[in-house]
């Protein structure tokens, strides 16, 4: 059996965990306005192959939002349909409570975006890339660009051609945030920065995201996810497994069990996720211990691992395609 | 008008290389008339004898003793050719390039209409031809000055008109085609535009191949032709620009629900 297999041959009885929000975050009507950035069962297929599926991500306003996933698992891909760049085949998505299809200008005045791939004029000098940037918004940000430039230490009288990847990244950065956007959403934006920039660049975020700005980041580094963000959501082959707080993905309430020899899990109350593969079974329990071993021992078990889920064992548990 | 602006200044360069490059070739070839013209006389009969090579060039047509004889054939190529090459090359680069180098991100991010980066960028590719076009007009009536040869506006305002359309009509379809594709597509462009030159070298050989005209914004940019009518052939200039329209309407239709590579 394939992994992709595994997965949704599970996919019936599959119920992430934590429990109380899961793929579909549902939210009461009257709650969208808090949301900056809301989705509905969004999904894109590039002819009849996956791009996303039937995404529902709520990013309520001032809002540190970490989104996290493996490479291809459908991050860039929501962040482009979410700025109009690519069209979605379904669902639909409101940001700033306006549909991205109708609306897209008016939400892209008010986004700051740095993609994952910092690609500029290659003859155009840095200065003049952030000026044009300005320009395309019908704005001058002269004063903000300035001193985002001294802050990340970039020279703005070279060439794009001779920046390096996280040179260019930075003039990403100035681009993004000079205008002072309410909503930045940012595409794998540590890749190329080195540590101390990345300190920076997230110091800089931290400030926005104090002065009310929401920040909206993807990436694959668990470490600054943890570290900054309020909120995360986890997405792996085109689909949103799970979307709560940094505080209740890291609780330790949970333990990872994993036992072979059987192809179903024992009936107890408190077992989440639950996955079956082959032989395997793979579950979440938040019961008590000593049920569980009574029932563990009733069972014909090649094998039984019982671990205590960090964020990282969440995550990679989300990563992982078993 | 700041993608116009960015576009300007992006292709300045490539402007000013071939507007100086046919400028240059057209001033050299009108400024060596006079020392061609005596031999001409006899030239134009043997060109005009050989048969469907004369023909394929529409020299059977016109009389190289005469400046605008040797003009449309000898120097009208020059800006016929080049003029088409640097239109098809601007026509399929402009909206193509963004997505090739990658920049397409970048710009379709700000709150722009996507319409208005069409509009811009093709505005961009109609005053980078005009401005060719009126540098090579300015070169040519100034090197006719100097040997002493008048331009009479009837026939060769007319010849600079009917090469501008073309560059229009191949600038058109190439934009056109540049709104599908994201890759550079210049091979494309390019071939296209060889493409229309021969077609109309084949329509000038036979009869039988004369409905190729249509086809080709040569049909009515022959240069032999219009010398010989004063005018434009207007059943081709008709199907030119109304391939023009569909090219421009197709980049602007295309691009507002393109997915951005």
């Amino acid at each position: 059996m394939t992994a992709a297999a595994c997965i949704n041959g599970a996919a019936g009885s599959y119920e992430t965990w934590p429990y109380k929000e899961n793929t579909a975050p549902q939210r009461k009507e009257s709650e969208h306005d808090m949301n900056i950035i809301q989705t509905d069962a969004l999904t894109k297929f590039y002819g009849a192959s996956r791009g996303i599926s039937n995404i529902n991500l709520a990013v309520p306003e001032g809002d540190f939002f970490g989104f996290i996933g493996p490479n291809g698992a459908g991050k860039s891909t929501t962040i482009r349909t979410l700025l109009g760049l690519i069209a979605p085949t379904g669902g639909s998505a409101e940001i700033f409570g306006k549909e991205i299809k109708k609306q897209r200008n008016e939400i892209l005045a008010d986004i700051g975006y740095m993609p994952s791939e910092a690609t500029f004029y290659r003859n155009m000098k840095v200065r003049e890339v952030i000026q044009y940037s300005a320009a395309l918004r019908g704005k001058r940000c002269d004063g903000e660009a300035e001193e985002l430039c001294k802050r990340l230490e970039l020279d703005t009288e070279k060439k794009i051609g001779a920046l390096s990847l996280g040179n260019r990244k930075k003039v990403s950065i100035v681009c993004a945030l000079q205008h002072k956007p309410k909503l930045c959403i940012f595409d794998e934006p540590t890749s190329g920065l080195d540590p101390l920039m990345q300190r920076e660049f997230y110091a800089v975020l931290e400030e926005r995201n104090a002065q009310g700005t929401t920040i909206f980041l993807s990436s694959h580094v668990l470490s600054e996810v943890q570290r900054y963000c309020k909120h995360a959501a986890v997405i792996r082959q085109g689909e949103l497994l799970v979307s709560d707080s940094i505080a209740n993905l890291g609780q330790a309430h949970a333990k990872r069990v994993s036992l072979r020899g059987v192809d179903a899990p024992p009936a107890l109350d408190g077992i989440k996720d639950i996955k079956v593969c082959g032989d395997t079974v793979n579950f979440l329990y938040s019961g008590k211990p000593e049920v569980l071993l009574q029932a563990l021992a009733t069972l014909p078990l090649a094998d039984v691992n019982i671990a205590e889920p960090d964020l990282e064992e969440i995550f990679l548990h989300y990563y992982q395609a078993d | 008008m700041v993608i116009l602006k960015q576009e300007m200044k992006q292709g300045r360069l490539t402007l000013l290389l071939w507007t100086a490059i046919i400028a240059f070739m057209l001033g050299v070839c009108i400024l060596i008339y006079p020392e061609m013209e005596s031999q001409m006389n006899e030239i134009s009969s043997m060109f005009a004898d050989m048969g469907s090579f004369s023909a394929a060039f529409g020299m059977d047509k016109i009389n190289f003793g005469e400046f605008g004889g040797y003009f449309c054939t000898e120097c009208g190529n020059v800006l016929g050719l080049g003029g088409a090459f640097f239109a098809a090359l601007l026509g399929i680069l402009a909206l193509a390039k963004e997505e090739k180098e990658q920049t397409a991100e970048f710009l379709l991010t700000h709150p722009l209409k996507r319409t208005t980066v069409v509009a811009q960028k093709l505005a961009s590719v109609l005053l980078q031809i005009l401005i060719l076009n009126a540098a090579v007009v300015g070169v040519s009536v100034l090197s006719a000055l100097l040997i002493g040869e008048k331009m009479e506006f009837q026939t060769f305002g007319l010849l600079f008109l009917a090469y501008f359309i073309l560059q229009v009509e191949t600038a058109a379809i190439c934009f056109g085609i540049s709104a599908f594709i994201n890759k550079s597509g210049l091979g494309i462009g390019l071939g296209l535009a060889a493409l229309f030159y021969f077609l109309n070298i084949v329509a000038n050989l036979t009869k039988e191949a004369a409905f190729l005209k249509y086809f080709t914004p040569y049909g009515y940019a022959d240069g032999a032709d219009i010398l010989a009518n004063g005018s434009l052939e207007i059943k081709y200039l008709a199907v030119g620009l109304l391939l023009t329209v569909i090219g421009i309407t197709a980049a602007f239709v295309r691009y507002q629900n393109k997915d951005i590579a």
